[in-house]
């Protein structure tokens, strides 16, 4: 783990001020991720994604009851009296409830509404109440496909632009491959979160979550082209005797930067996660993952994993010049 | 920067967050001026800012207007037309600041009605409900109709038979009618529309049918109502016109003799109630189209200020959050971050209040991010400045070169994110467009808030003895 050298005065903000050999403990790094991955790919396949009413069509009812919500059974007796079954009901928070049923009209909301009413006070103007037709949710489906798409294009465009720079001592579409692994790494775990978290507490993939997904494309891939642009800068200088000691000097003067800069964006995420209210927990939630694994990506998986591209490289070149 | 050029740009941040402070806050200034009883300088505006439906409360309602039966060309105006008579209507119902729009997505035509701070969301998806939806009709071309009527006789032998089957059985029968008949009209086979609406109506007025004792219903056409209203009747002279009310027939008189003058009668089994609301709902406008509720969403106002209160809680919290972060890390670069942050803060608030941006809880999560990544520029900046220190530069110099060589990343590192918010905006639904518009205008504010006011301010304590505390500044 993190080595230091004895004696040194610790100046940076999380006293990384001496030179930390990433390279030799990669393995550990791709091991913690690869589970990672692979745990969140495992989870998506057994939990599913569950995707909110605005892609599927359907409608929420929400009301805020004064005093402690009224039980489960009950609120299901209201629902199926109205003639509405396969709902899901919910209570959050201990006087929220909600409930998910397909499209329903003004007057069998209203029947909803009394039965709700008989059962506890309800306060006043805390209702929320959204019907998505399944027309609308069709279109918010491929509207957000078209938004998706764009996005990724534009990364990928973007990276094939800034790393075209650098393409020593491997080609440049090497470290836009590496780069690429980084932004798939941070947005599959997040999703593997949010599968389980679907499972166990109804949490859908709504239009934030995926907002949320498409800005740490944007917000993460410059860590990784900070690092990149360092190493390009220390390849000139052409101080250090070999590539991996290149890659650990660039970490080693980005690494500051990285999570400073990253310490914050999770420090005001963290405040909405927590004090943000219902609405926003989720989007902070999906935005606070992407960007934690982000900064973790850019600094230990895509430099490193083009160290390590590079290395099995070198080693089949010298194993043919024996031949 | 010589020192003479930074005195000026000094006063031109003060006078940036006093300006913006002001406006932001022009409460403060008012109640001091009424203190002070200074009579000739006028108060400031306190306009609030404006706020989303998730945060004030109220409903926003699509509506599928079904343009099935007006000609491509004239559907803009069809819509224009609904628009006017559902905002009449609207307004009728007393909801002030409601916004009626239209839209067209694809090959259909919608219209969105969006009311904040609406007390009774059923009265008013109600009241909109009630707009009649008036046609004339005609006679069908007799081989046309025969061969309906052959085909709704069969429909209604095979739902005879089909009673007491499964559901699914009727539902196919039901499917397989209703691309070739209105199932909810059995006068279908009869009458085919005219392009004679409510649209053309001017005025209603409720009469009296003397001889048959009954109320009725007169209606005044506009001009152009009026002439279609003409050449309806002289073609259909000893035919019968049927009048249709939401969909269903009310009355089917013969004409006698083309009518001129552009007035008409509706004699029905009108109650005089009925004679009545009809009579002020076609007033009031009828819709030129039928209209279909397809999407709404409503918030409660107690709920929508909850929301505001969790998200602007949230947002002095990571504004508090990264003070201390800044202060802990940086020490007095840091607090002049930290200046330059709550400037930064003031001038999205008034951007925010005088663009106006309509702030929804996704603007309210996209500013607070901006924050978060606001301050990034700093760090940035404040790093490259203590490299340049540790080569022993001047603080004057070290001052410059961190500047500068500090924004290719800041630029950069923005770049990607504001190119995301840009496609978010252009292509996505109001969630998204909410937020990357504040996320975007943040980010641009924090560029010029770290390069601009942060080197300002630090450029002040240069040669002075201030910048001989190395340790104090960073």
């Amino acid at each position: 783990m993190p080595l230091r050298t004895p004696g040194g005065k610790n100046l940076s903000a999380f006293g990384f001020n001496h030179m930390l050999s990433f390279t030799k403990h990669r393995k550990i790094f791709y091991t913690a991720s690869i589970i990672l991955t692979v745990a969140s790919l495992v989870s998506m396949a057994i939990f599913g994604l569950k995707f909110g009413i605005e892609f599927t069509g359907g409608s929420v009812l929400e009301v805020g009851y004064k005093q402690q919500a009224p039980a489960l059974e009950d609120i299901q007796k209201v629902v199926i009296a109205a003639g509405l079954e396969g709902t899901s009901v919910q209570v959050a928070g201990d006087q929220r409830v909600i409930i998910k049923t397909k499209p329903i009209d003004e007057s069998k909301k209203n029947e909803v509404m009394q039965g709700l009413l008989s059962l506890g006070q309800i306060v006043a103007g805390s209702e929320s109440f959204q019907v998505i037709g399944p027309v609308i949710g069709q279109e918010l489906k491929n509207k957000t496909k078209v938004v998706v798409f764009l996005s990724l294009l534009s990364i990928l465009i973007y990276i094939a632009i800034s790393f075209r720079k650098i393409s020593r001592p491997v080609k440049s579409y090497i470290y836009g491959f590496t780069g690429i692994v980084a932004l798939c790494h941070d947005i599959i775990i997040p999703l593997g979160v949010f599968a389980w978290l679907g499972h166990y507490l109804g949490v859908e993939i709504t239009i934030p979550i995926i907002t949320a997904l498409l800005t740490v494309f944007g917000y993460s891939i410059n860590d990784s082209v900070v690092v990149f642009d360092r190493i390009r800068e220390n390849l000139f200088k052409g101080q250090a005797e070999n590539f991996s000691q290149i890659v650990d000097q660039s970490l080693n003067q980005t690494l500051g930067r990285s999570v400073n800069t990253s310490f914050t964006v999770l420090l005001v995420l963290a405040a909405i996660l927590f004090f943000g209210g219902a609405t926003l927990r989720y989007f902070a939630l999906a935005l606070f993952l992407g960007v934690g694994f982000g900064t973790y990506s850019s600094i230990f998986i895509a430099s490193l994993l083009v160290v390590t591209i590079f290395e099995t490289r070198q080693n089949r070149g010298l194993l043919k010049n024996k031949k | 920067m010589s020192k003479q050029a930074n005195k000026i740009y000094l006063v031109i941040v003060a006078a940036l967050t006093v300006v913006s402070l002001l406006l932001v806050f022009p409460q403060l200034v008012n109640k001091l001026l009424g203190y002070l009883n200074w009579k000739f300088i006028p108060n400031l505006s306190e306009a609030p800012f404006k706020l989303g439906l998730d945060l004030k409360g109220g409903c926003h309602l699509v509506y599928e207007a079904d343009v099935s039966q007006v000609a491509a060309k004239d559907q803009k105006e069809a819509m224009q037309g609904l628009r006017d008579v559902i905002e009449r209507r609207v307004n009728l119902f007393g909801v002030t600041e409601a916004v009626v729009s239209y839209q067209s997505a694809g090959a259909s035509q919608r219209l969105v009605v969006e009311m904040p701070g609406v007390k009774d969301v059923n009265q008013a998806i109600e009241m909109i409900g009630k707009t009649p939806y008036l046609e004339f009709k005609q006679e069908r071309p007799e081989a046309e109709r025969d061969a309906l009527l052959v085909k709704q006789q069969a429909f209604q032998d095979e739902m005879k038979a089909g009673q007491g089957q499964p559901e699914a059985v009727v539902n196919a029968i039901l499917q397989k009618y209703s691309q070739e008949l209105d199932l909810n009209d059995p006068y279908y086979p009869y009458f085919v529309a005219s392009n004679l609406t409510g649209r053309y109506v001017k005025k209603a007025t409720l009469g009296f049918d003397q001889t048959a004792m009954t109320p009725e219903v007169l209606i005044d056409f506009n001009d152009e109502g009026a002439t279609l209203f003409k050449d309806l009747t002289e073609k259909n002279v000893g035919k019968k016109i049927a009048i249709y009310i939401d969909n269903s027939l009310i009355s089917s008189p013969v004409v006698r003799e083309a009518i001129g003058g552009g007035s008409a009668q509706i004699t029905g089994t009108f109650t005089n109630a009925e004679a009545k609301d009809l009579v002020r709902n076609l007033n009031a406008g009828a819709l030129p189209m039928p209209i279909k509720l397809i999407s709404q969403t409503t918030v409660g106002p107690t709920l929508g200020a909850d929301s505001l209160r969790q998200s602007l809680m949230a947002a002095w919290f990571g504004l508090l959050g990264i003070c201390l972060f800044m202060l802990v890390f940086y020490r007095f670069s840091g607090l002049i971050a930290c200046v330059s942050l709550i400037i930064y803060g003031g001038v999205l608030l008034c951007l925010f209040k005088f663009v106006p941006v309509t702030l929804t809880l996704a603007g309210i999560g996209g500013a607070v991010l901006s924050v978060g990544m606001a301050v990034d520029a700093n760090v940035l900046i404040f790093e490259r400045i203590k490299e340049e220190r540790k080569k022993n530069e001047s603080f004057q110099k070290a001052l410059e070169l961190g500047f500068s060589r500090a924004w290719p990343s800041i630029r950069d590192s923005n770049l990607t994110t504001l190119l995301i918010a840009v496609i978010m905006f252009g292509f996505g639904s109001s969630f998204v467009k909410g937020f990357a518009l504040t996320l975007s205008l943040g980010i641009l504010i924090s560029m010029f808030s770290a390069m601009f006011i942060t080197k300002v301010l630090m450029n002040a304590f240069a040669d002075t003895r201030w910048e001989k505390f190395k340790r104090f500044w960073l």
